[in-house]
């Protein structure tokens, strides 16, 4: 949700679409830039924004759905495109209440 | 960042000797001021940098650095093959090749001064631009390879510009050793629809005013004079750099440590330049530099066709085009032999002086032209390339101004209606389908681009020659 907000508010945007992404990767950090990177060619590639997702993760492995629409420029003022996710900060981590925090920069 | 962590070499060079696993000093250029508006990370990513194997001389950053991912953003660094150098996607940046090529129009600012509405419409009508913007072309898969090999010479062959636009770019427009095999399908599929548009963030393309020449003689020479109006284009290659950039970031990432590199941080992912990852990534990367040289030669064609019916018989020509994320092959001086290096811009303009034989002839005794953008409501500077940069750093100056605040203290400073209204009546039209990208992108938000070009001429980097301020802004 925080890389839409990045492009728009994410929620004026209507849940119209689905895309459903699988990946693996060596360890749950390039996972997390795997799952973004996914998100970013939808977004670049068939013009779409998304405002809601589902995420399953298991053993660097991650079943996710996002919802969305085609980027109508009037109506969600889009501020800026995101290139990729960066290596920058790029962080998963469970804190002391044993929630999950993740966190990457993303190249805009 | 704080100057007590630095050796003062000079009023604009600043030191650190070689510590930890530093291989090479890192060297800084920029005044007291400057240096203290920069981010601590900034610091902290050009010693990074300093330890990747193969380095030459020194790690340097410019007067506009500020904190990237991997290198900082106004970084460049120089390896050598024969001593284990890698090349590194992050040395890069996502935006391959992200450049600026100035266009001379031949009128003043009286000629379009009583037309300039007219010509910001047209010009808004012209050049696709901002998030989701589709260009005129649609590349089939061989036209796409065809393209990624030709650069700007493809785009004249397909009738969008001349031969003498070609002379004025780097790389006479068409990089060498572009492999289109090795760009993946996701990022060919992003730019099929993406030639010839301006993208959205920091890209913009200008109008601007001509108002001080420093230097007539190379002014003269570049074809500009006091009170000229050119046109300044400011993109790259679009989403085809943008997922090159991602494909090789996280494959460099993964299989660092298979080649034996140490990294400090995994955001510094490079290969070896002799393996089969590096020589890769190259081909692609040169892929994408075409990519930016056939993007930028389109929009030109645009802004021509664009200018034709406000101002007929308007001729536009190419002053210079110059990328400023590149990592390039190049011989320099090291230790007093010439060696053949792998020099790496992010956020850094090439620089060559007189006499370099990389300089179109037509200008080769004066020097390069160095392109350098500023914001929607500061000036923006040509400046020419020196032999002391050589030295310096390998032939490099600074890129533009830098920003000095993020996108998110931005928009909370600024609106993007008004600020168009207080430019507007400043006498700068600006066009762009995003008013939260033009708050993002307030000119507030940067550092004063005006003290990095002084900076920079007083490290010996370059040298100014004519100031330019915006008159018409197509932003994204």
């Amino acid at each position: 949700m925080a890389l839409m907000a990045v492009v728009t508010d994410p929620a004026h945007v209507a849940l119209k679409r689905e895309v459903i992404v699988e990946r693996k990767a060596p360890d749950d950090e390039i996972l997390l830039m795997d799952w973004l990177n996914a998100l970013i060619y939808e977004m670049s590639a068939n013009q779409l924004i998304f405002g809601s997702f589902d995420v399953l993760l298991g053993d660097h492995h991650l079943q996710g759905r996002a919802w969305g629409e085609k980027v109508d420029v009037e109506r969600h003022e889009p501020a800026v495109e995101v290139k990729g996710a960066t290596c920058t900060a790029l962080s998963v981590t469970q804190n002391s209440n044993r929630d999950w925090v993740a966190q990457c920069v993303v190249d805009v | 960042m704080d100057t007590k962590s630095l050796q003062r070499v000079s009023a604009e060079e600043w030191r650190i000797e070689p510590q930890g696993k530093m291989r090479v000093p890192a060297v800084i250029y920029a005044t007291e001021e400057l240096i203290r508006e920069m981010d601590e990370k900034v610091r902290e990513q050009i010693v990074n940098v300093a330890t990747l194997p193969g380095i030459e001389k020194a790690a340097y950053a410019m007067p506009d650095a500020h904190w990237g991912y991997g290198f900082p953003i106004g970084g460049v660094a120089a390896f050598d093959p024969d001593r284990g150098g890698v090349v590194s996607a992050g040395g890069v940046g996502f935006d391959i090749s992200c450049g600026v090529r100035t266009l001379l129009t031949g009128l003043t600012a009286e000629d379009v001064e009583p037309v300039k509405r007219s010509l910001a419409d047209s010009l808004y009508r012209h050049i696709p631009a901002g998030v989701g913007s589709r260009g005129l072309l649609e590349l089939s898969d061989s036209e796409l390879d065809e393209m990624l090999s030709g650069g700007a010479r493809w785009a004249v062959n397909q009738g969008y510009g001349t031969e003498a636009d070609l002379s004025r770019t780097e790389e006479n427009g068409r990089m060498s050793g572009a492999i289109p095999d090795a760009v993946s399908q996701f990022a060919k599929h992003r730019q099929r629809r993406e030639m010839g548009t301006l993208g959205s963030g920091n890209h913009y393309l200008e109008a601007q005013h001509v108002t001080e020449v420093f230097e007539v003689s190379a002014a003269e020479a570049f074809g500009i004079r006091r009170n000229d109006i050119v046109v300044s284009i400011h993109c790259g290659s679009r989403g085809l750099g943008h997922q090159i950039g991602t494909d090789f970031l996280r494959e460099m990432a993964v299989e660092a440590k298979n080649y034996g590199i140490d990294l400090p941080d995994r955001e510094l992912a490079c290969a070896p330049i002799e393996s089969p990852l590096g020589e890769k990534y190259l081909g692609a990367m040169r892929a994408a530099i075409n990519c930016a040289f056939a993007n930028r030669q389109i929009i030109t064609h645009l802004v021509r066709r664009a200018f034709a019916p406000v101002i007929p018989g308007a001729a536009l020509t190419v002053l210079y085009d110059v990328s400023h994320n590149t990592c390039k092959v190049e011989e320099h001086q090291v230790d007093g032999h010439m060696k053949r290096l792998f020099v790496h811009r992010k956020g850094a303009t090439r620089a060559f002086g007189p006499n370099h034989p990389g300089v179109p002839e037509t200008l080769r005794s004066i020097g390069q032209p160095v392109l350098i953008g500023g914001t929607m409501g500061t000036a923006s500077y040509i400046l020419v390339g020196t032999s002391e940069s050589e030295s310096h750093s390998f032939s490099s100056s600074c890129h533009g101004a830098g920003r000095q605040m993020s996108r998110a203290q931005a928009t909370k400073r600024w609106r993007g209606r008004e600020l168009m209204d207080e430019l507007a009546e400043r006498g700068i039209l600006i066009r762009s389908p995003s008013p939260r990208g033009v708050a993002e992108e307030a000119p507030g938000a940067y550092k004063d681009v005006n003290a990095v070009v002084e900076a920079s001429e007083k490290s010996g980097l370059s040298r100014r020659v004519a100031k330019l301020e915006p008159l018409i802004c197509i932003k994204g």
